[in-house]
């Protein structure tokens, strides 16, 4: 049992891998269950049980994290940074940076300075992407 | 009292044969040392030439770890929640990237061009993240 469980996992991760890696081209659920060997449904409801959310979520808060990225790194205009990170549409990209972060994407930017430290990329893509639970205070201790 | 170098450093993989394929007929690591010791197979690998600083090729289980305990590492393992990572550096990233592209590997970050280097990403076979960079000077 435990055997299936790790083949499972590593299938999960493999596709987790590939939104973190082509999170700009149009991923979806079909080609992301493929990655994995399974059905679409079977994809959504093992991914939710092996990471806590929704493929559809991950994509997203990836998407936002390299928006987020974006924004703060460059001077390209809101409507490009949208396309570049994969949303189809402005107005999805608007709704749902303002769902995860809490703010629209240019007062995001105005709002942010850059942060500057030499840390390899995979740490500040992980920890900086943006949580589920955007607005709680983070505590600590 | 001076620390003089990280010597040996360990991750868990969960099969070592699969293991060396990976790390050593892929990676082109060497292995250092591949003895039975009889409770357990001591496997270490290093890269080419550098014999100094020696990676741990461990697998979990009993009885240094009981055996709920060794399934629950092999699922965060798996799942890429272990802490088991390494950082290696190359004198050519986009040439490397290409090699193991052709060789099959997960990858997880194409090359970037960062302030410290060109680097990407790859995973293990058993879920454990690696990085591979081709460093700037330090300023």
């Amino acid at each position: 049992m435990s055997r299936a469980v790790e083949e499972s996992n590593r299938a999960m991760l493999r596709a987790r891998d590939a939104m973190d890696r082509a999170y700009a081209e149009p991923l979806d659920v079909p080609a992301l269950a493929r990655i994995a060997h399974v059905s679409a449904a079977h994809f959504i409801r093992t991914f939710r049980a092996t990471f806590g959310e929704t493929p559809h979520r991950y994509l997203q808060r990836r998407r936002v994290e390299r928006a987020m990225y974006l924004l703060v790194q460059t001077d390209q205009p809101v409507t490009e940074i949208c396309h570049l990170v994969g949303f189809g549409s402005l107005g999805t990209f608007s709704r749902t940076f303002r769902d995860i972060v809490g703010e629209s994407p240019s007062a995001y930017r105005r709002r942010k300075a850059a942060v500057a430290a030499n840390v390899p990329s995979c740490f500040t893509k992980a920890w900086m992407r943006p949580s589920t639970t955007a607005g709680e205070p983070v505590t600590f201790g | 009292m001076t620390m003089t170098s990280i010597s040996r450093s360990q991750i868990y993989v969960l099969d070592q044969d699969e293991a060396l394929d990976f790390y050593v007929g892929k990676l082109g690591l060497e292995v250092n040392t591949d003895q039975d010791l009889g409770f357990m197979r001591w496997l270490t690998v290093n890269v080419p030439g550098d014999p100094e600083h020696e990676i741990l090729l461990e697998k979990p289980g009993p009885p240094a770890l009981d055996p709920a305990t060794a399934e629950r590492v092999r699922e965060l393992l798996t799942k890429g929640a272990m802490s088991g990572w390494l950082c290696l550096t190359t004198d050519d990233a986009r040439k490397a990237f290409e090699d193991l592209v052709a060789k099959g590997v997960d990858v997880t970050d194409e090359p970037t061009e960062r302030p410290y280097g060109i680097d990407f990403g790859i995973r293990d076979p058993f879920g454990n993240r690696i990085r591979i960079g081709q460093m700037n000077p330090r300023a």
